[in-house]
């Protein structure tokens, strides 16, 4: 099952930067980087669980903020391969809406 | 699909779990549900770093292979700190310590092995419990336990004077122990040295502070209700708190005697790891195979190939032929290899010895029929990977013995990593072989620093790290391919410092993602942002196109983030000197947002930690004080005495000048932070000698100026720059070092590391001297930057970003 939610205009969340959203009991990370595109993870590290949307972007690359574990926003792999971000595909809409899909 | 095979393992530790990854490696999640019962509380934590951890080398967290996120990852259940107590091999079931029971069509037992306790008299109470005192060392918990104890303890004893024991001795030393080693045999780790390597071993050992007994057969743990000391064969005794029992150990196999399985020693496996019955196998240290059990890492990662391959049929014929025990490790800095036999055993073997007892340097090779069967390095252990090969692979050592113990002329080193085999294993913590390494140098990695990130090799305890690079550069064909962005600024732009200012000058390059653009391809590097920020910063001054997403969180928010995500704030107070007023406006605020902690900072000001984001415009508003920039790499702050004001030895004001030198510098990016002093008299309270700038009032009105001190992390006393005759001088030279500093050190390069890498002399001789007449550009550059300066904290009324203070957004259908 295939569930999408609108978040809200991308323009709320700064060039480059991310910010939390929270649907439910679940929080999400979006981030919204300089070439246009948007993701969305899980919002804790896996690691010390560590406010990613605070990290810093960088094309689809994203740095903790508290460790430095490097992330692909795409995948959610860590660079190091230890651990991974539970990643949701996320897409903007014609009027500049982020819509994430949630599935299950 | 078919359903899955449900494959139980019996043991959470390094060979079980390490089981587990090779299965899942080769695709196994496809044909199995995993289970593991383990005893311990944690995830799967590396054993071999627990004396580490006793040292305090390494926090525990720090030791962890899989922390508990991995099992969930992997779709592993754990049933941690659950004991299996039971195998009921008729119908296939583990029952588990609370009334778990979980079923198995395979099931893997990897109990590992405890801790053998020898037959000594008063080790235990009435009632079966150690004596209090009285520990072994085996878990994190018994590194807890003994960590706990020895508290104001005065002397430890360890009983064991083999690898394990002089581990749990050098992990004591943490504590302010006395610390004695008594060892049963004559010398100590007798299993991999011979008498006179394990002489010169003990002495080194005796250096640094351990008293060793060797032949000292401990009858009696003295004291009745707790340890106070113990008493050997000979009569003698020897008081002590604390007794540490490491005297080796032993396979854990009761539970697979219990389940009537074939056990010796060990529980007895044929070459896949099988046990007696065909649906139970066995790995690690509980097992024997070929009559031998195994105490180290490196077999039981072999085996955990073997079964994996076995098990998932990627390769049913693996078969384990059992291990050659080459060891390589460090005791108590001493590096140590061992391979083979310790003694020439029969008539015709060769022995090839070298020693130099001075510098604790001992080489011994012992030779049958040209080829190596055991050897012994102390001290230097440079020819080690070269002879384990030898060893390992049994092949014929050259006519030339004495270039088995030298390097003599020729390039060896390369030869050796060159003659190394694919298989071997090169980082022993995360299991990494020379074939991984050079697999992910194809794979593009050219560096040793990529590499290790990409493998894990060298990440574990670090003692393989040069090695690993030395592969990483023979892989790379020999040319020196020394890290390429090492050179960079920051390595997501090719270009040295230089070269970068030079081009962002010339371009007019004045925003982090105008240098993306046209320096780096357009490609964005998450890594490089904040470096770049900081120099068209230091570059543009007020001309400087601020992109926020460039910043670290800290700069986005003026604050410094905690781990639970709260912000510290830390306002500005010049010269440490405050008001009661002020004092009064503080409490108010840390009442009035309920401040979890205050807390006085080591820059003489105060700390309101805990505060949420949403809050810090609030709290800054209410303050009324400028940013403190306790966050940044910029000026942070200037410590003063009391100076002349009141103090009865005071030369200079201490106090005005710091306050004069935060109202010039507060706020300037720099490299690296930037913490300051000023004293007033040479007795130097306030520390000023230990200052990325400190200045010292002397006699006769002048001020030292001292440059490249640091006492944190790293501790250096700062250079004496020169001697000036008044403040208006300080605050000129000042700002010329950090103008020079700013446009020639690396990033994150503090003044420390800046002066011991140009030198003093040239230091001197720009900004005292001004050997490149360049004293009035930096002198016009620091001006125009000092001029820049805006207290960030006005953003409380004018945010910089949409939500800037905000974390979590509200959904807006």
């Amino acid at each position: 099952m295939k569930m999408e939610v609108t978040l809200g205009n991308v323009t709320s969340i700064p060039l480059g930067e991310g910010r939390v959203f929270e649907l439910g009991a679940r929080r999400l990370a979006v981030f919204r980087n300089r070439e246009g595109r948007v993701f969305a993870t899980q919002a804790e590290c896996p690691h010390r669980g560590g406010p990613l949307a605070d990290g810093l972007l960088g094309g689809r690359t994203l740095i903790c903020p508290l460790h430095s574990l490097k992330f692909d926003l795409e995948t959610g792999l860590s660079a190091d391969g230890a651990c991974s971000l539970r990643t949701y595909p996320a897409r903007l809409s014609p009027t500049e809406q982020i819509v994430v899909e949630l599935g299950e | 699909m078919g359903t899955k095979r449900k494959l139980v393992v019996i043991g959470n530790g390094m060979a079980g779990v390490r089981a587990v990854e090779e299965i899942v490696a080769r695709g196994g999640r496809e044909q199995f549900e995993f289970t593991i019962f383990g005893d311990e509380p944690y995830g799967n934590y590396n054993r071999i770093l627990l004396s580490d951890v006793l040292n305090g080398s390494h926090q525990p967290d720090e030791i962890f292979l899989n922390p508990l996120a991995w099992y969930e990852e992997h779709g592993v259940r754990l049933h941690r700190g659950v004991r299996a107590e039971k195998i009921a091999r008729a119908s296939r079931q583990v029952f588990g310590r609370g009334g778990i029971v979980e079923s198995y069509d395979v099931l893997v037992i990897a109990t590992g092995s405890v801790p053998f306790i020898p037959p000594i008299d008063g080790i235990y109470l009435d009632d079966g419990a150690y004596k209090p005192g009285v520990f072994v060392f085996r878990t994190l918990d018994d590194c807890q336990a003994i960590s706990e104890y020895a508290m104001n303890k005065r002397t430890g004893v360890v009983i064991g004077g083999g690898l394990l024991g002089l581990e749990a001795a050098r992990g004591l030393q943490n504590f302010s122990l006395g610390v004695h080693v008594v060892q049963r045999a004559d010398t100590v780790m007798n299993q991999q040295l011979d008498g006179p390597a394990g002489a010169i071993l003990r002495k080194t050992l005796e250096q640094l502070g351990i008293t060793v007994r060797v032949g000292a057969d401990t009858k009696r743990v003295l004291g009745n209700e707790r340890v106070t000391g113990l008493a050997f064969a000979d009569g003698s005794e020897l008081p002590c708190d604390l007794v540490v029992i490491a005297a080796g150990i032993k396979p854990n196999t009761e539970l697979a005697v219990r389940a009537g399985l074939a056990v010796e020693r060990g529980i007895v496996v044929d070459n896949q790891l099988r046990t007696d019955d065909p649906n139970v196998f066995a790995v690690g240290e509980c097992v024997q195979h070929r009559g031998q059990v195994y105490g180290l890492v490196a077999p039981l990662w072999e085996q955990a190939k073997i079964l994996a391959d076995h098990l998932t049929a990627v390769n049913p014929k693996a078969a384990y032929h059992g291990s050659k025990i080459a060891t390589k490790l460090k005791v108590m800095g001493v590096e140590v290899a061992s391979m083979g036999v310790t003694e020439p055993t029969e008539e015709g073997d060769e022995v090839v010895q070298f020693t130099e007892p001075k510098k604790g340097t001992y080489k011994k090779l012992i030779i049958r029929n040209g080829r190596l069967i055991g050897g012994i390095l102390l001290g230097d252990i440079a020819k080690a990977p070269y002879l384990t090969q030898a060893y390992e692979r049994n092949t014929p050592v050259p006519e030339e013995r004495l270039s088995l113990l030298f390097d003599i002329g020729a390039p060896s080193a390369k030869a050796s990593v060159e003659s190394m085999p694919l298989e071997m294993q090169v980082c022993n913590c995360n299991g990494v072989t020379k074939g991984a390494i050079v697999g992910c140098v194809k794979q593009g990695k050219r560096s040793p620093k990529g590499v290790m990130e990409a493998t894990r090799a060298g990440m574990g305890c670090g003692a393989c790290k040069q090695l690993v690079s030395e592969v990483v550069n023979w892989a790379c064909g020999g040319e020196t391919e020394a890290d390429p962005a090492a050179d960079y600024y920051v390595p997501g732009v090719p270009l040295s410092k230089p070269e970068l200012v030079k081009a962002v000058r010339e371009r007019g390059l004045r925003s982090v993602s105008a240098v993306f653009g046209a320096l780096a391809g357009g490609e964005e590097d998450a890594g490089s942002k904040p470096g770049l920020a900081s120099l068209l910063n230091s570059v543009w001054a007020g001309e400087y196109e601020d992109e926020r997403d460039a910043r670290f969180i800290n700069d986005r928010v003026h604050a410094n983030i905690q781990k639970d995500g709260t912000f510290s704030v830390i306002p500005q107070i010049p010269g440490g000197v405050t008001t009661p007023a002020e004092l009064r406006r503080i409490a108010d605020v840390a009442e009035k947002y309920r401040v979890p902690l205050v807390k006085l900072t080591g820059g003489q000001r105060i700390d309101l930690v805990g505060v949420p984001r949403e809050s810090l415009p609030d709290v800054w508003r209410d303050l009324g004080m400028p940013s403190g920039y306790a966050y940044a790499k910029r000026y942070r702050t200037c410590k003063s005495c009391i100076g002349t004001e009141y103090c009865r030895f005071g030369l200079g004001d201490s106090m005005g000048l710091a306050k004069k030198v935060e109202a010039r510098f507060q706020g300037l990016e720099t490299p690296g932070k930037l913490k300051l002093a000023t004293a007033g008299c040479p007795r130097n309270c306030s520390e000023a000698m230990v200052k990325d700038l400190g200045v010292v009032a002397v006699e006769g009105g002048r001020w030292e100026i001292y440059v490249g001190g640091a006492a944190g992390a790293h501790v250096r006393k700062g250079d004496l720059l020169c001697t000036v005759g008044s403040e208006e001088d300080v605050l000129r030279i000042a700002g010329r070092f950090f103008e020079y500093y700013r446009q020639n050190a690396k990033y994150l390069e503090r003044t420390y590391a800046f002066v011991a890498r140009v030198g003093i002399d040239k230091v001197r001789s720009v900004v005292v001297d001004d050997s490149e007449r360049i004293a009035s550009e930096l002198d016009a550059a620091m001006e125009r930057s000092v001029a820049a300066y805006r207290d960030p904290w006005q953003e409380a009324d004018a945010p910089a970003t949409p939500n800037q203070f905000r974390m979590t957004l509200p959904v807006v259908q």
